[in-house]
C-alpha cells in the first residue's frame, strides 16, 4: 500500500478546484453554482491543509478555519441575493439574469 | 335802486345756452321718448314734455339775450366802450421762442371782450337765435329728435357767443370749431337720410381746410407777437412797431392771408364754398340760424376782429376784395337758375357774404359789420319764410310746383316780400343801405376800385332779379301745387308767424341805423358807424363830390328796380320766356344750372385725383416699398437662418455626431463581450487567469 502523499493531497485539490470551475461555468442553476464555489473553496482548503501537514506548520490551518467562516458567509450572502432575486424574477437561473451590462 | 353790474357777468351769457344744451343731451329723451325713425310727421307723445323743452331751450337763450342786452347798455356808457373779463389762464404758460430770438410764454385766457364789434354780434346771435328757437318751436313741432335738435341748437349758441366774446384768438378757436361741429350735427339731423349725412360731412372737411389755415395763421402771429390776445396784438400792431407791407409780402401779410383762408372756410368764399348749398339739408331753422344770420358770418367777424393786422398788410386786403366780389357774382349767377327754394336762398348767402368781404377788403369794416347786421335779419327771414312755405305745402321745396300761394298763406307772403324788398335794397329797407354803403366804399376806398364796384352792380341787379323770381315763382302767377298737396296748404301756426314778424320789422327798419352821410340826417340815423369806430380806428375816407355819390346811389337802385321788372316780366306776364331763354342759351344755362360744374371740378381734382390718386400711391407705396421692406427683411432673415441652421445641422451637430460615432465604434468590439451573464464574466476571469498561469509557467 502506497503511504498518501502530499501529491495525493494535490492532485485531488486540483480535480476539485477543475471541477468546481467547470460547474460554475457551465451549470444554469445559481444554487448549484455556489456549490460549486463551495468545492472550490474546499479545494484550496485541502491544499492548505496538505501543506500545513507536510511544512509542519499550523498557519496553513488557520487559514483553512479563515476560509470556512468566510465560505458560510459567503453561502449566507449568496443565498440571501438568490432569495430576493427570485421574488423579483422568479427565477433561480443564471442565464435569465442579464442585467449587468451596459 | 340797486343796479346789476352786466359788464363783470359777461362770462355768463354763453352759459345758460350750454345749461340748456347739457339738459337736453343728457336727460332730453326722457321728456321726448318718440323714436327717431318715425320721422318728420309722427305724431308726438306726451305733448306736455315736449313743451317744456319748447319753454326751456328758447328761455335760456332768452336769458342770454337780456344779460347781453344789460352789458351792451353798460358798455356804452364805458369810456372807449371795451370791457375785458379775464376769469382764468386757460393755457398756462407754455414757453417758446418767437422770431425775433427773444423767449416768450404761450398764455390763453379764459376771458371775454366786450367792445362794440362784439356787443353787434351777441345781440346778433342771441336776439335772432332767440327768435329762430321760437319759430324751431313750431316748425320741429312735428319731427322726431325734438329735444336732440334743440340740444344741438343751445350748443350752437353756446360756441357761437364763445366765439364772438372771446378775447384772444385761441379761445375764438374753441367757440370756432365748436360753432364747426354744432353745424355738422346740424345738417346731418337727418341723419337716416344720405345726403344729409354727406353734406354734414362735406361742410365738415371744408370747414376744416380753412381752419388749418386760420391755426397756421393764428401760430404765425404767436411766433412773430408772441400773442394772441387780441387787445395785446392790437396795441402791438398798432403801436407802430411794425411798417404796413404796402410794397412786398411779407410775414405780416403771409398772417392775414392764412387768416383769411380761415375765414373763406367758414364764410363759404370761394374757393371753399361748395358746402353751403349743401348744407341746406338741414332743418330749416338750421339753415336760417347757422347758414345764414350767424355762424357763416364768423368769418366775416375775424376778419373785421383782426382790422388792425389787415390794415397793415393791403396786398392782403386787395386779395379779400377780389375773392369777395368774384364769389358774390358766381354764387349770384348760379341762384339765377336755381328752382330748390333754399338753394336759390344757400347761394344768396354766399353771394351777400361775398358782399361783405368786399367791404372788409376795402377797409371799410363797419360796413362790413353793418351789412352783417342787416343781413342777419332779412336772410334769417327770408330762410323762415321759406321753411314755412315748405311746411304749408308739406315739406314741398321745388319752386316750380308751387305758385299763387299769396293768399293761402298771407303772413308768410307779407314777411317774405319785406325780406325781398329788403335784400333787393329797395331804399327804405335795410340792405339798401348797406348795400349801398359797400358799393360806395368799394368805388370811393383808396383800396377799391371801378372794377370792384362795377362786379357790386352787376350783382345787386342779380340779386334783385333772383330774388323776385323766387317770389313770383312761390307767391304769385298759377298754381303749380300737386292737387294732393294743395288741400293741405295752411298758414304757419303763432309760434312761427309771430318771430317772422319781429324780422320783418327789423329787415324794415334796421337800415336806419346807418343812413347815407350824403343825407345829412341826425346822428342817431349814422349810430352804427359812430357805435363800431372805437373797434377799427379806420381812418377817414377821401372826400369826394357828393353828385358822385348821388349818382351811384341812383344807378344802384335802378339796377335793383331793372332785376325786380325783368323777374316780373319774366316769370308773371310773360311766363313762356325763362323756358325760351333757357333753349336759346341752352350751355350757359347748362353751366349755371350745375353749378360752374365746381363741386364736379373738386371731385375730380381733390376727391378723385388728389384724395383717391394719393390714396391709391400711398397704397403703392406702402405695398410695395413698406411691406417690401418688411417682406424683404423678412426674407433675409429666412435666408440667414437656413445659413445657420445648414451649418448648425452639418457643421456643429456634424462634429458632436462625428465624436460620439467614432465613441460608439471604437467600443462596440468591447460592448460585445459584456453579455450581463455572470457566468460569461466568470468564463472570462478564468481565460484571464489560464493566460496568465501559462505565460509565466511557459515563460
Amino acid at each position: 500500500m502506497y503511504p498518501v502523499t502530499t501529491i495525493h493531497y494535490l492532485a485531488l485539490s486540483a480535480a476539485l478546484l477543475l471541477i468546481g470551475t467547470v460547474g460554475v461555468l457551465t451549470r444554469r442553476n445559481i444554487v448549484v453554482i455556489l456549490m460549486s464555489i463551495e468545492l472550490i473553496l474546499n479545494a484550496v482548503n485541502i491544499n492548505l491543509v496538505a501543506f500545513s501537514h507536510a511544512f509542519r506548520a499550523v498557519n496553513g490551518q488557520i487559514f483553512a478555519i479563515f476560509v470556512i467562516t468566510d465560505a458560510v458567509a459567503e453561502a449566507a450572502v449568496g443565498l440571501g441575493i438568490l432569495i430576493a432575486l427570485f421574488r423579483n424574477k422568479e427565477t433561480v437561473l443564471a442565464d435569465e439574469v442579464d442585467l449587468l451590462k451596459w | 335802486m340797486v343796479t346789476m353790474n352786466f359788464l363783470d357777468q359777461i362770462g355768463w351769457i354763453p352759459l345758460f345756452p350750454l345749461l340748456g344744451a347739457v339738459l337736453m343731451l343728457a336727460f332730453g329723451k326722457l321728456l321726448d321718448p318718440q323714436r327717431e325713425e318715425q320721422g318728420p310727421g309722427a305724431a308726438g307723445q306726451g305733448p306736455a314734455l315736449r313743451g317744456l323743452i319748447g319753454l326751456i331751450c328758447p328761455g335760456m337763450v332768452l336769458i342770454s339775450f337780456l344779460l347781453s342786452c344789460g352789458a351792451v347798455w353798460q358798455v356804452a356808457r364805458t369810456p372807449g366802450r371795451i370791457h375785458q373779463v379775464i376769469q382764468f389762464t386757460w393755457v398756462a404758460g407754455l414757453p417758446f421762442q418767437m422770431a425775433n430770438g427773444h423767449s416768450a410764454l404761450f398764455q390763453a385766457d379764459w376771458g371775454f371782450l366786450l367792445d362794440p364789434l362784439s356787443a353787434v354780434m351777441i345781440l346778433i346771435v342771441t336776439g335772432i337765435g332767440f327768435l329762430i328757437h321760437v319759430y324751431s318751436v313750431g316748425y320741429m313741432a312735428h319731427d322726431g329728435g325734438y329735444y336732440r335738435f334743440f340740444g344741438y341748437l343751445n350748443l350752437f349758441v353756446f360756441f357761437m357767443l364763445m366765439l364772438v366774446l372771446a378775447n384772444n384768438y385761441a379761445l375764438l378757436f374753441v367757440g370756432w370749431e365748436g360753432v364747426g361741429l354744432c353745424s355738422y350735427l346740424l345738417i346731418g339731423f337727418y341723419f337716416h337720410k344720405k345726403s344729409a349725412a354727406d353734406a354734414g360731412k362735406k361742410a365738415f372737411v371744408m370747414n376744416r381746410v380753412g381752419d388749418a389755415g386760420f391755426i397756421l395763421g393764428m401760430l404765425l402771429m404767436l411766433w412773430v407777437l408772441g400773442t394772441v390776445r387780441f387787445t395785446d396784438v392790437n396795441a402791438l400792431l398798432r403801436g407802430g412797431g411794425f411798417q404796413p407791407e404796402v410794397a412786398g409780402f411779407g410775414v405780416l401779410s403771409a398772417m392775414s392771408l392764412l387768416m383769411f383762408v380761415g375765414a373763406t372756410g367758414k364764410s363759404a368764399q370761394v374757393p371753399l364754398y361748395t358746402w353751403l348749398p349743401d348744407a341746406m339739408e338741414g332743418p330749416t331753422p338750421v339753415s336760417a340760424l347757422i347758414h345764414a344770420a350767424t355762424m357763416v358770418t364768423a368769418g366775416v367777424y375775424m376778419v373785421a376782429r383782426s382790422a388792425a393786422l389787415f390794415q397793415l398788410t393791403p396786398g392782403t386786403s386787395m386779395i379779400v376784395a377780389t375773392i369777395g366780389a368774384f364769389t358774390a357774382i358766381l354764387a349770384a349767377s348760379i341762384a339765377l337758375v336755381q328752382n330748390d327754394i333754399k338753394r336759390v336762398l344757400a347761394y344768396s348767402t354766399v353771394s351777400q357774404l361775398g358782399y361783405m368781404f368786399v367791404a372788409l377788403g376795402v377797409g371799410a369794416y363797419w360796413v362790413a359789420v353793418f351789412h352783417l347786421f342787416t343781413h342777419a335779419f332779412f336772410k334769417a327771414l327770408l330762410f323762415l319764410g321759406s321753411g314755412s312755405v315748405i311746411h304749408a305745402l308739406g315739406g314741398e321745396q321745388d319752386m316750380r310746383r308751387m305758385g299763387a300761394l299769396w293768399k293761402r298763406i298771407p303772413v308768410t307772403h307779407g314777411t317774405m316780400l319785406a325780406g325781398s324788398v329788403a335784400i333787393a335794397g329797395i331804399p327804405g329797407f335795410a340792405g339798401f343801405f348797406s348795400k349801398d354803403e359797400i358799393l360806395w366804399q368799394a368805388y370811393s376806398a383808396p383800396n377799391g376800385g371801378t372794377i370792384l364796384w362795377m362786379v357790386g352792380l352787376a350783382t345787386a341787379g342779380l340779386t334783385a332779379f333772383y330774388m323776385f323770381r323766387l317770389m313770383y315763382m312761390t307767391f304769385y302767377g298759377a298754381s303749380r301745387v300737386t292737387a294732393e298737396k294743395e288741400k293741405h296748404i295752411h298758414e304757419s301756426p303763432r309760434v312761427m308767424t309771430v318771430p317772422l314778424t319781429v324780422l320783418a320789422l327789423g329787415s324794415a327798419f334796421a337800415g336806419w341805423l346807418g343812413t347815407p352821410k350824403l343825407w345829412h340826417l341826425s346822428a342817431s340815423f349814422r349810430a352804427f358807424e359812430n357805435w363800431l369806430a372805437p373797434a377799427f380806428a379806420t381812418a377817414e375816407g377821401v372826400e369826394h363830390l357828393a353828385s358822385a355819390e348821388w349818382i351811384l346811389m341812383g344807378l344802384s337802385v335802378a339796377v335793383a328796380l331793372a332785376g325786380i321788372g325783368v323777374a316780373r316780366y319774366f316769370y308773371s306776364i310773360r311766363t313762356d320766356i325763362p323756358e325760351r331763354l333757357a333753349q336759346t342759351w341752352r350751355p350757359v344755362y347748362t353751366v349755371l344750372y350745375n353749378k360752374w360744374y365746381v363741386d364736379e371740378l373738386y371731385d375730380f381734382l381733390f376727391v378723385n385725383g388728389l384724395g383717391k390718386g394719393l390714396g391709391r400711391s400711398c397704397s403703392a407705396f406702402d405695398r410695395d416699398v413698406v411691406d417690401g421692406g418688411v417682406n424683404g427683411a423678412g426674407w433675409l432673415t429666412r435666408f440667414i437662418s437656413w445659413l445657420s441652421i445648414w451649418w448648425d445641422t452639418w457643421i456643429v451637430d456634424g462634429a458632436v455626431r462625428l465624436t460620439s460615432f467614432l465613441v460608439k465604434a471604437l467600443s462596440y468590439p468591447v460592448c460585445v463581450l459584456q453579455t450581463g451573464r455572470v457566468q460569461a464574466y466568470a468564463f472570462y476571469v478564468v481565460i484571464g487567469f489560464l493566460a496568465f498561469f501559462g505565460y509565466y509557467v511557459t515563460r
